[in-house]
């Protein structure tokens, strides 16, 4: 994740200090790998240096959490422009499970076993996260149901392999 | 009997359609508030097992108790008297009777149990407004959109609170967020009044509203909880 990009982009709806961006950027996108304060001001100085952001004013006090950032008008035509530029699809071909699933055709095993199995372990997972939606708000939301569809086209995928291979098991069978 | 605290419970449950086996010896149980996902590919007998255990279809052998009732001994006014009074119905497509307005398909399964047109109807609003679909009150079914008479079938289907709720790809011609919202109502509502849900999905984000979930395959169950075939 581009994190320049994204501090600019939570500074576009108006300055802020640097312990509020840390705050910010960890509340939506940092649940599970909070920012630490030396990538804030390392990035928020490359940021200044290329005239993306300007301070916009100090508290009283010691330390760069205390300067408070703003962004230019560069600043926000460069958060357009990451934003109108697609992102690589990952195809996520090179999982463990994929590896899994070719070693068990390979080897002549049950993929619908390893598929129940799978399962249940992936809907653990997904339990906890739509209990997690359930409660949460919309930023929870959003996180939750981002996993969620990931997960669940693992499962698909799993399910159309394990009935391809029933095809396949019916045709050698025949 | 019925394992331990089971509102509902089957034992070798078999059932041959012709020379189709849907179901070949299956057993089954569900407690009060539980949320049970019936999974497996197309054609496994996930449906015929829901219509056994609801009454609708009687297996060749094998015993459905629902409490102290054994289900599959009663006839068939009697297994359609319990299904009335006791069981609520969500279906994938073409459930509500569509000579009727939405809050009158609400309100039917409380007549038909013999509450008073007034509260009835009183009562079917009260769901409609719980399930956010109010303002087809007065449309029929034909004139309400995919997702709103979805809607509208679980409100029926929770109106006469039942005790045990058969729903068979409750959100199969939903999109994402109309199939969340089914779901989440689904289940707040069956947690609230301590009904159980038998799930019947293909959708893992579906069952993931369930408290656990069973494999249905060439008419066999696996119990993923008990991990046995
Ligand atoms: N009324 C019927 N008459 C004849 N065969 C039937 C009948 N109902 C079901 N079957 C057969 O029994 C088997 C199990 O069907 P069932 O409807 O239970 O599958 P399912 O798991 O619900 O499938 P799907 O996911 O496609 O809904 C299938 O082979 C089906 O063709
Ligand atoms: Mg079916």
């Amino acid at each position: 994740m581009s994190i320049g990009h994204t501090l600019l982009g939570l500074l576009e709806s108006g300055p802020r200090h640097g312990y509020d961006l840390k705050r910010a950027f960890d509340e939506h996108f940092g649940h599970d790998r909070p920012l630490h304060y030396g990538q804030v001001y390392s990035t928020m100085s490359r940021l200044l240096k290329n005239g993306l952001v300007e301070v916009d004013g100090v508290e009283a006090g010691a330390g760069p959490e205390r300067k408070r950032y703003a962004i230019t008008d560069a600043g926000v035509t460069d958060v357009a422009q990451w934003l109108a530029r697609p992102e690589k699809p990952e195809p996520y071909l090179q999982s463990t499970l994929y590896t899994k699933v070719v070693l068990a055709l390979l080897t002549g095993r049950d993929a619908a076993e390893l598929l129940d199995t799978q399962r249940t372990e992936h809907l653990r997972l997904m339990r906890g996260l739509t209990e997690r939606k359930r409660k949460g708000d919309l930023a929870d939301q959003l996180i939750c149901d981002h996993a969620l569809f990931h997960l669940e086209a693992d499962l698909r995928w799993l399910e159309l392999t394990a009935a391809r291979l029933d095809k396949l098991a019916a045709v050698i069978g025949s | 009997m019925t394992p331990a605290g089971s509102l509902l419970a089957a034992e070798g449950l078999h059932k041959a359609f012709g020379r189709t086996t849907a179901l070949d010896g299956v057993d089954f149980s569900i407690h009060p508030g539980e949320v049970v996902a019936v999974l497996g590919p197309s054609g496994s007998g996930k449906s015929t097992l829901l219509h056994c255990l609801a009454g609708i279809v009687l297996p060749d052998s094998g015993t459905v108790r629902y409490g102290d009732h054994d289900v599959t001994g009663m006839n068939d006014a009697q297994r359609s008297a319990l299904r009335r009074s006791d069981f609520g119905f969500v279906f994938q497509f073409g459930q509500l009777v569509p000579e009727l307005t939405c809050l009158e398909n609400v309100a039917l399964p409380l007549r038909l149990n013999g509450v008073k047109r007034k509260e009835a109807q009183r009562h079917a609003r009260e769901w409609l407004e719980r399930l956010e679909v109010e303002d087809t009150a007065g449309s029929r079914p034909g004139e309400v959109s995919g997702g709103q008479g979805q809607r509208v079938a679980v409100a029926r289907a929770l109106a006469a609170r039942p005790r045990v709720i058969f729903a068979d790809e409750p959100t199969g011609a939903l999109d994402s967020l109309n199939g969340e919202r089914v779901m989440t109502l689904l289940t707040d509502a069956a947690r609230d009044t301590n009904a159980a849900v038998v799930l019947v999905t293909h959708e893992a984000r579906v069952a993931a509203y369930s408290d656990r979930e069973i494999v249905v395959r060439d008419g066999k169950v696996k119990d993923m909880l008990a991990g046995l075939l």
